[in-house]
């Protein structure tokens, strides 16, 4: 079965053409697939097909425990966007309809190693010292 | 991607109910910095980075 329609695939390959540097997603989902953790599989394997800067790596959830570990990945469905080092960027559940699109960005920023935020907003980022975890909750719209 | 410090997670709401529940999720996109909610809505970079650090300050004070 395919996810991606022709007009999605094809908007999402255009984006994916301004690829710098290789990224790799990582998925993490489990031996018995809940409903979305397969979707989200699948709908990671059609993007990450899509241009040849990227790479695919899915791992078991309960049986790939260090892999889980490493990531720091708590619960599933997990996708982590990964460049030259992990940016600590993840989707937990699946990035459907306007999300999709924040996939695709979120890849595109980490090949370019370019957040797209505003100058002053990186300066008092860089000013952190302490760690910052940010989750972000959104629906399927 | 602007700080090492960082990481951010993108939740699926529906998926996680127990987590939404936990931060009384009400309209989406919310936004939670360390375990408190900190936007309830698209706000503007500005505003969303002055609500987050607001709250580090609050939290490295106490």
């Amino acid at each position: 079965m395919v996810l991606l329609n022709d007009s999605v695939r094809a908007e999402a390959q255009k984006r994916l053409k301004g690829l710098v540097n290789p990224v790799k997603i990582v998925n993490f989902t489990q031996e018995i697939e809940c409903q979305f953790c397969a979707e989200t599989r699948r709908l990671m394997e059609e993007i990450a097909a899509l241009s040849g800067k990227l790479s695919f790596e899915v791992y078991d959830f309960v049986t790939d425990k260090d892999q889980a570990r490493k990531y720091h990945v708590d619960k599933i469905p997990a996708t982590v966007i990964v460049g030259d080092k992990d940016y600590g960027i993840r989707f937990y559940g699946i990035p459907s309809g306007y999300e999709f699109g924040t996939v695709i960005e979120a890849i595109v920023m980490v090949s370019k190693r370019e957040s797209g935020l505003a100058a002053a907003t990186k300066k008092k980022l860089a000013t952190l010292t302490k760690p910052l975890h940010l989750e972000v909750f959104v629906t399927p719209t | 991607m602007e700080s090492d410090k960082v990481t951010a997670d993108m939740l699926e709401a529906m998926e996680f109910p127990h987590l939404s529940q936990r931060y009384g999720v009400m309209g989406v996109p919310k936004t939670v910095a360390n375990g408190k909610g900190v936007a309830e809505g698209a706000l503007p970079e500005e505003y969303l980075l002055a609500n987050i650090f607001a709250l580090i300050e609050k939290d490295s004070g106490s």
